[in-house]
Formats: structure tokens, sequence, C-alpha cells
């Protein structure tokens, strides 16, 4: 198959884009994927979690600025890289761009489905119906079963908002 | 010489190594921990020392209110002589880290044993509850309501798309490691090991020594626990490992059967030969006494040696370390003098002349 964007490199890189439960496939040469890496991001809902799946992990992966600094505790991504240890729970939120992908790889998934702390359990938000819809949204990726994907990331949007406008603090 | 509460630790053997508890012929022991922060509070390393002793402080009140955790000992590390410290790593009860720069630095020990929480390890906390034998359900049953009773008291960090935020971010996500310690001498002894450990990596454990991270395995014993914390829940990290250890016991069941059947004499040899050292020899090193003794409790698990109980093996393990054989003597003994008090105490508690 020949890229679509240049027609002419074998195209080894595959996209499924599902926009308003529409699929549409894109299938791109290395080097026209990673010119197109940014803008494929910027209007892809999925493409965090699919990006394992159609190997365009490279493609978009960011790497935070070497001095950008934790607000809370001064840390360095630089710092975290040569220590491998986070400064404080802020850092998280500083360097959430890395850090999605770090986590993933080191874990193969990006997403908590533990427990949480009692005091958050008891907050109205149901946080075991909202890790049920990611297990089974995972689940529908890695069976390739996208329309099921689509349809599980809408209602976890749905609920996410909930939450959001019923704790405002919310990462 | 050392603290009086401690020294109460040494006449009582740890729970976990009673030798009972599920298969407890081939797992030593079963062991969960959980890493968790408080909020707003910088992580340890990069913590001052006032942000240190704050964290120390609201850890050690909120501990106090458990009631897991009733009648606990709380020892700060810095009141601790370098012995103590040393015996309280042997024990299982602290890591090697937890004693190194002392200062904000603690333990809570519950349940003779079973618990032990660390205050300003590399995260603010970290719970551990050890059980003997394979008893990883009962162990996280545990953990997770001393966890829910502390999460009462402390703002824990924690993120809804992330988990618990550990200082590594390993621990990231439940914060949870499930260690099983194991004792596979037939897959040493019949070469099968290393592709044994090859195949659990790649299922997601890994395997370390005695002593955890960092450490050599010695004695045949090896350390299986979870490499991933994140993406799964407690209970399916829990099953993973658990389904992953049965299928390695199997293996190392089926070697031992298959050396009684085909090698018997070499085996019954080499294990009564090594009893025979423990039994007349007047000097031990740590590491001799570790092989010899991972032999012998090899001859009590396939039944050969009459009359020995697994316990005393398991003690002897513990109780032949330096601090322990220090702590015994009731002071400070060179390399040399530790071997001949180790020869001693296991010449006595395998009935040899003392």
């Amino acid at each position: 198959m020949v890229c679509e964007l240049c027609k002419q490199a074998q195209a080894t890189v595959h996209l499924t884009e599902i926009v308003n439960e529409e699929m549409t496939e894109l299938h791109l040469c290395e080097a026209c994927a990673n010119q197109k890496g940014a803008q494929v991001e910027s209007h892809f809902g999925l493409a965090d979690m699919l990006s394992g799946l159609a190997d365009f992990g490279k493609v978009h992966e960011q790497e935070e600025p070497a001095t950008k600094a934790c607000a809370a505790c001064g840390m360095t991504y630089d710092d975290f890289r040569k220590v491998g240890r986070l400064g404080c729970a802020e850092c998280y939120h500083t360097f959430k761009r890395s850090l999605g992908g770090l986590l993933k790889r080191i874990h193969g998934s990006p997403l908590h489905l533990g427990k949480s702390p009692i005091r958050l359990a008891r907050t109205p938000k149901s946080k075991a119906e909202l890790a049920d819809l990611r297990r089974k949204l995972e689940r529908a990726i890695e069976n390739e079963a996208f329309e099921e994907a689509a349809r599980l990331r809408d209602q976890i949007r749905v609920m996410e908002q909930q939450e959001q406008q019923a704790k405002p603090r919310g990462r | 010489m050392g603290s009086k509460a401690l020294d109460e630790l040494l006449k009582q053997p740890s729970e976990w190594l009673r030798g009972a508890g599920p298969v407890s012929d081939i797992v030593i022991s079963s062991r969960v921990r959980l890493a968790r922060n408080l909020e707003k509070y910088p992580f340890t390393a990069r913590a001052s020392k006032a942000s240190q002793s704050e964290v120390l402080r609201l850890a050690k009140e909120s501990l106090g209110q458990s009631a897991t955790l009733k009648r606990s000992l709380i020892f700060e590390i810095k009141d601790l002589d370098e012995i103590d410290r040393q015996f309280l790593v042997e024990r299982h009860l602290v890591s090697r880290e937890q004693i190194v720069h002392a200062e904000h630095k603690a333990v809570a020990i519950g349940q003779g044993e079973v618990i032990s929480v660390m205050i300003n390890e590399e995260d603010h906390l970290r719970l551990q509850v050890m059980q003997s034998g394979l008893n990883l359900q009962d162990a996280w049953s545990l953990i997770d309501t001393l966890d829910d009773e502390l999460s009462e008291t402390l703002p824990y960090a924690y993120s809804s798309d992330w988990g618990y935020l550990t200082s590594c971010p390993t621990n990231t996500g439940t914060g949870l490691r499930a260690s099983v310690m194991a004792h596979l001498p037939s897959l040493v002894l019949t070469k099968q090991i290393n592709k044994v450990l090859h195949t659990i990596t790649r299922l997601g454990l890994t395997a370390r020594g005695l002593y955890g991270e960092g450490t050599e395995a010695s004695g045949n014993f090896f350390q299986i626990s979870n490499q991933v914390a994140l993406g799964r829940s407690e209970e399916e990290l829990i099953e993973n490992i658990e389904r992953i250890l049965k299928e390695v016991i199997h293996q190392e069941q089926t070697g031992r059967e298959s050396l009684m059947a085909n090698n018997r004499v070499q085996l019954e040899d080499r294990i009564w030969r090594a009893f025979g050292l423990l039994r007349h020899a007047k000097t031990v090193s740590s590491s001799e006494a570790l092989d010899l003794l991972s032999a012998v409790r090899l001859g009590v698990d396939l039944g050969l040696m009459n009359g020995l109980d697994r316990k005393i093996v398991n003690e002897m393990f513990i109780f032949s370390q330096p601090a322990h054989l220090q702590k015994l003597e009731g002071k400070a003994l060179s390399a040399k003098e530790r071997d001949t008090k180790r020869a001693q105490l296991i010449r006595s508690r395998l009935g040899g002349q003392s």
C-alpha cells in the first residue's frame, strides 16, 4: 500500500480515526506520519491510547523542555531524568505530558483501575463505574473494536465532565 | 546495649517464620506493600528537614489512631544503634535504605511483626504486611483495611487518572508490590531456574535475592514480585502473581519428585553432608550457613529428617544473621567471632555438641 499523502513511499503507519461515530482510516509512510504527528494528535481523541496499537508512539511522544521546573518543589525535567524520581505530587501535573507516555511504557497502561482513598471514594461520583468503563475501553482497544471504543470514550467524557463540575479541583 | 522494646522482638520469632500456611514447603512468606504519600509535602528525598519532621508527626498521629495497629511499637531510627538497625533489616521490617540517613525516619511494628509501616522512606509511608506460606490474599485484605484507616486521617497524594502518586514512577498507580519468598533448590539443582526466571520476567514479574532490590539470590531463595503497578486493580495484580507462582511451585515440586526418583542417593548425600557440617562445624560464615541450611531445609521438606521441625530451620536462617547473633550475645562481634558464634548456635539447635 502506498502512502496517502506523498503517494510514493510504502505506507507503514496505519491510523484509525473516529470522529462523531464516523470511522476513517489513514495510511501513511514513516516520514509523512512524522510530519503529520502533531497535527494528527490535535484532533485525535484516542491518540494517546491508540499510540501503542498504531505503532505511532515515537511520532507524537512529547518530551518536556529540560529546564521546565515544578512550581511546587523546583525539580526540573532534567533533574527527573537524572534521578528517575519525582520531587512531589505536583511534579505529576507539571510533567504530565511526558509522564503519560512513560507510565504507559513502564506499566503497559496509563490508567489507574485500583482503589482510591476513603475520603474520595465517599464522594457521590461513582468511581467504580468510571473505572469499569475505562477498563472496558482498554479491552475494546486491545480487541481493535474501535466503534465500541469510541462509544465508551464518549461515555467516559460525559462522566468526567460531570465529575469536574462536582469537584473543580480534580485533575 | 540497644533498645529494650526491640530486645523483646528477639524473644519471639516473627510470625512469618512459623513455617506454616499454604505450600510452606516451598514458599517461606508472602508480603504485600503499599507506597503512599501525603499531598502538599515534597517526597522524602526532596523535602526539607522541617517538612520531613512534619510528615513524621502527622504519620505518627494517624498510626496512633489506627485500630489495626493497636499496641504497635514505634521506633525512630535515629534512637537505634547500628546493630538494632541491622536487626530490623534482617527481620524484613525495614529496608536497607531506611536505616542509612536516620533522621526523621521511623518504623511502626504491629501484630507480632505481621505489619510494619516505614515513615519517610522513599515515599512518606510504606505499609507492609507479611504472612507465612503462600498467602497474598490475607496479606492484601489486612493491608487494605489498614490503608483505609490511615486514609481517613491522612490526605494521600492521589489522582483519578494515575492513582497514588509516588516518588518512583514504577510504583505509580496502586503503589502495590506483592512478593513471595520461594525456596527453589530443585530448580537450581536441575539447572531449570534461569529458564523459569526468564519466563516470569516476561509475564510482568521480577525475581530478586533474599533482601530485595539489588541483592543476590543466595541459599536458593528467590523473592518474586510484580513489576507493574498501574492499569490493573490490586486484586488483579495479586491474582496474576499467585497464578504464575503456582506454576513455579508446580515446577519445583516436579523437580523434587524427579530428584527423589532418579538421584535419591546423591540428593540424600548432599543433604546429610550439609546436616553433618552444620552439626559439627566450629566456624561457619554467613553465606556457607545459608547454603547448608537450604539443603537441610530441603531434607525437612522431603520428609527425610525425622523429628527436625521446619520452624527451627527457618529460625536458624534469621538467627544466624550478623545483627541477630550480636543481639543474642549482647555485644558487638567481629566477623570472625560471629562465624564462631553462628556455628555454636546452629550446633546446639541441631542437637550437636555445644
